[in-house]
């Protein structure tokens, strides 16, 4: 495959970024994004060019590193997949694919395509947790039965990989789907409940001050998430706001 | 040799953990405030370290190459982590897994070490749920187990196909809540480059700021290495793009000794390698063969006209498939160990029954899995003389439900439906069991340096059974070092705050941007990429699933010989200061280089095979077990502990006797 790549090119925080063009030979279909990339950069330093940064770890669609906007959207053409997992054999010969960052005021760009998603971070240290220590004096596991239907459901919100595809999907860069899936997790569980009410108050308002814009329903995040968080987190998280207000 | 001192308490084996918490010195709380703790690495071993010495009232300081905790490759973990809860009423106990995992590592660890890990596993399950881990859960509400390969009761915890990202999450929000409350200071997107020591003690690290390039000075009065293990080295495996050796092998260098390196663990159901493009490999999770049969052809035209394209594999009747791993280990059948697993397959590819066009697959069958979960759907739905169609949607789902996820990445990876065709897979570099040489204490042969979960090398012996890993990072970091670490703290209580403005930080410091300046100034002929490819052949060919004498001596010349190829001529773009993935990169490869000659060297040393490490000159020549692995406790029942010299080829070997009073040393049969 024969493409042609318009990449985001930004030097760091303070820079002024633009797009870049770069043809690009010999891509197979088997290839996935990131190592059509890995082909671009070794070309790139061999002509002694700086190759293009972008974040990448586990690349098998767990460990949320990877973040590309790709032809406009997150993680390019393909659903419930990470950039790491997207092929190039949903491409075809010829294309031209333009790369850019996650684009959110809280996603400040690093480098490149490289951004800052550590308002995700401090969402969570807001109260994303039981408050439990962790000496292992507790009680049984198996004490307290938990409904299946609660446990598969707070299990499908903690798949959250804190990826940002949500953001950056979203025309107001709005955090919701993401906050909203971390305090789902615990709200359905009956170890979550003690702290549920400080715990949404304190999350919900991290998020605000984090300068994420407000939800306005269009679910282009439900749509773009890679692991097909459901809106259905962000009415529970509401409810779970309001009576946390009222009882406030 | 005294600086071998494993430290393991004396008395009866189920009473060593409970009498040596009961002895060991305590650091009141007032005095914790006092003290400072470095923990390298987030992930579980490391997170889970984190979280629970904060909240004892160290301050703490974590740091992370990735740019959240939350990223460790832990979070990669598929199947699931044991625990000898026995909630299934099957015979499990603390010895049997005690047992389990002795035998599973071939007698090469350390008995008390492991009976421990046995003895904390059910805490460990506790401790998670309390924190809102959402653990897979029966019908009535109860927590739901299943098997995993080398046992024969199911101790196995999971959460759907994302054990490790439940786990994790579960430490990292521990974590939160200390960061919350500013006891632990985290220093994400930093990499440890050396350790300091101050009067032989750990006192601190010099860690690069990945964003900005600054080399920073951290003190402490104590260093925790959990930093992961080495697959790296072979270039591709199913480690994170930037899981590397190179914290591990700064406290090498520094005084630490490197304990069997060798033992490495090649996991057998992967997704083979697709083209030369390559960039790393994808696990297939061990619980797939619960329900999957492995198999090839039984006639070698078979498998030749599947590698052309002229056959599938739905085409060949049962009567011409040889599920092998059942034919011979019936006990076991398909859910023997790793290590047995994979020398199957590549037993029965080389013999040329490979399966896809590079003759490197086997197939992960699902077809009888799916048939009989749905023949059981359709009896409890009453549904009389259900047509083939409805038995196979039915157990679909099922499959579906277990599995899901898992089958979605193989189909977006391979482009392929492994509920219509069987999946094709092959061994690859998994997990490494070798690592810092630890006493009873997890502490290093430096004194102040610790090293946790994977890191280092004590539970697993040479070869880890699944769903142990996650048990050994979490063991280690909620209620095993907590404890360890304050007995040695409680010398530190007057030490008062360790000063960065000394000789020894300065040296550090030096040593370090001295290291980067060389790796910059390189020829500029080839790109970092162009080495760890080059050093992960000679890994995979001569280091892999098979060695022999000839081909680990030519391992050492070749790896020595790239090394210094590498110093001359690597092609580092950029500078220092800013972001530099390359520079990252070239720093972690560089220590590959030195690890991969020291790994060759230990593989060439133990002249036996146990476990992952298969010598081809070490096997079996007659009855039962003909041509299995042949191990020899009379010259070979030791932990190899090899202490820094300079140059790899120098490294001197000490080593640790490993004494069993509590199992008898026996064959590994799976038969």
């Amino acid at each position: 495959m024969k493409l042609t790549l318009k990449i985001w090119r930004q030097e760091n925080a303070a820079a002024k970024g633009g797009i870049q063009s770069y043809p690009i030979d010999g891509i197979e279909g088997d290839m996935s994004f990131l190592e059509m990339l890995d082909v671009l950069n070794e070309q790139l330093i061999s002509k002694g060019d700086d190759p293009v940064v972008f974040d990448h770890d586990c690349r098998e669609g767990i460990c949320g590193s990877c973040s590309l906007q790709i032809n406009g959207e997150p993680h390019g053409p393909d659903r419930l997949i990470t950039t790491c997992q997207l092929h190039m054999r949903m491409f075809k010969d010829g294309d031209t694919i333009t790369i850019e960052p996650f684009r959110a005021a809280a996603f400040p760009v690093i480098k490149d395509l490289m951004v800052d998603r550590t308002a995700f971070d401090r969402i969570q240290q807001a109260g994303g947790y039981i408050s439990v220590n962790t000496s292992g004096n507790t009680i049984d596991a198996n004490a307290i039965p938990v409904n299946k239907e609660d446990a598969d459901e707070s299990f499908n919100a903690a798949t959250c990989i804190g990826c940002g595809a949500c953001v950056a999907a979203c025309k107001n860069a709005s955090a919701m789907l993401f906050t909203a899936a971390k305090v789902s997790q615990f709200a359905l569980l009956p170890q979550g409940k003690v702290e549920a009410a400080t715990r949404v108050l304190n999350m919900v308002e991290q998020m605000d001050k984090e300068g994420f814009g407000n939800c306005t329903n269009t679910g282009a995040c439900e749509v773009e998430c890679p692991k097909g968080i459901s809106l259905e987190n962000i009415a529970r998280m509401n409810r779970e706001y309001l009576s946390a207000s009222l009882k406030g | 040799m005294s600086r071998l001192d494993s430290k393991i308490p004396e008395g009866p084996l189920a009473e060593k953990w409970t009498k040596h918490k009961n002895s060991i010195d305590l650091v009141n709380p007032a005095n914790k405030r006092n003290i400072d703790v470095i923990v390298v690495g987030t992930g579980l071993a490391g997170g889970s370290a984190a979280a629970t010495l904060a909240e004892l009232g160290y301050n703490v300081k974590t740091f992370c190459y990735q740019d959240s905790p939350r990223r460790a490759h832990s979070i990669a973990a598929q199947g699931g982590i044991n625990a000898a809860k026995n909630y299934q009423g099957d015979g499990d106990s603390t010895y049997r897994l005690f047992y389990d995992t002795v035998k599973g590592g071939d007698y090469r660890s350390r008995e008390a070490n492991v009976y421990r890990l046995a003895e904390v596993s059910g805490n460990i399950i506790d401790q998670c749920v309390a924190q809102g881990v959402p653990f897979a859960r029966e019908y009535g509400g109860l927590l739901d187990n299943r098997s995993f390969g080398g046992v024969l009761v199911s101790r196995t915890f999971y959460a759907k196909g994302q054990t490790g990202q439940q786990l994790l999450l579960g430490a990292y929000a521990a974590m939160n809540r200390q960061i919350n409350r500013g006891k632990i200071k985290p220093f994400n997107r930093h990499e440890m480059l050396d350790v300091v020591l101050v009067d032989g003690k750990a006192r601190g690290i010099i860690a690069r700021d990945l964003v900005t390039g600054e080399i920073e000075r951290h003190a402490a009065h104590a260093v925790v290495l959990a930093t992961g293990g080495y697959g790296n080295v072979f270039f591709l495996s199913t480690n994170a793009m930037g899981s590397n050796v190179t914290a591990a092998w700064k406290a090498h260098r520094r005084g630490a000794f490197f304990a069997n390196p060798c033992f490495t663990q090649i996991h057998p159901t992967c997704i083979p390698v697709s083209g030369e493009h390559q960039s790393k490999l994808t696990l297939m999770s061990e619980s797939l063969r619960n329900d999957g049969r492995i198999w090839v052809p039984k006639k070698i035209e078979d498998a030749r006209a599947i590698r052309e394209g002229k056959k599938k594999p739905t085409q060949l009747s049962e009567e011409e498939r040889d599920y092998y791993l059942e034919r011979r280990y019936p006990a076991f059948g398909n859910l023997v160990p790793r290590d047995v697993a994979s020398r199957a397959a590549k037993e029965r590819c080389d013999a040329g029954f490979g399966v896809n066009k590079t003759g490197e697959a086997v197939y992960l069958d699902f077809e009888a899995a799916i048939m009989r979960y749905g023949r059981e759907k359709a009896l409890t739905e009453h549904i009389q003389d259900p047509s083939e169609e409805l038995i196979r949607e039915f157990g679909e789902k099922v499959i579906e439900n277990k599995y899901g996820n898992l089958f979605q990445m193989y189909e977006k990876i391979v482009d392929q439906n492994p509920y219509k065709t069987p999946m094709m897979i092959y061994p690859a570099v998994h997990y490494t069991m070798g690592g810092l040489w630890v006493d009873y204490n997890l502490q290093t042969t430096i004194e102040g340096c610790y090293a946790t979960g994977e890191a280092n090398y004590s539970d697993h012996g040479a070869n880890r059974l699944g769903a142990s890993a996650l048990m050994q990072g979490l063991a280690d970091g909620y209620f095993v070092l907590p404890y360890t670490i304050g007995d040695y703290l409680s010398n530190d209580i007057r030490t008062g705050p360790i000063s960065t403005n000394t000789p020894e930080f300065e040296e550090a410091e030096k040593n370090v941007t001295h290291r980067i300046e060389k790796l910059m100034s390189g020829s500029g002929k080839h790109s970092v990429d162009h080495y760890h490819k080059k050093l992960g052949k000679i890994m995979w060919n001569k280091c892999g699933m098979s060695r022999n004498a000839q081909g680990l001596s030519e391992a050492i010349e070749e790896i020595a010989q790239l090394r210094k190829d590498f110093w001359a001529n690597v092609k580092v773009p950029g500078t220092s200061k800013g972001v530099n993935q390359e520079l990252e990169k070239a720093g972690r490869v560089s220590d590959f280089l030195e690890l991969g000659e020291l790994f060759a060297k230990d593989a060439l040393q133990r002249a036996e095979s146990c476990g992952g490490h298969f010598r081809e000159e070490s096997v079996e020549q007659s009855g039962e077990q003909k041509g299995e692995a042949l191990r020899d406790d009379e010259n070979f029942k030791y932990v190899s502990a090899w202490e820094y010299k300079g140059e790899p080829k120098d490294a001197a070997l000490h080593k640790e006797d490993l004494v069993f009073k509590n199992i008898e040393l026996k064959t590994r049969s799976y038969k």
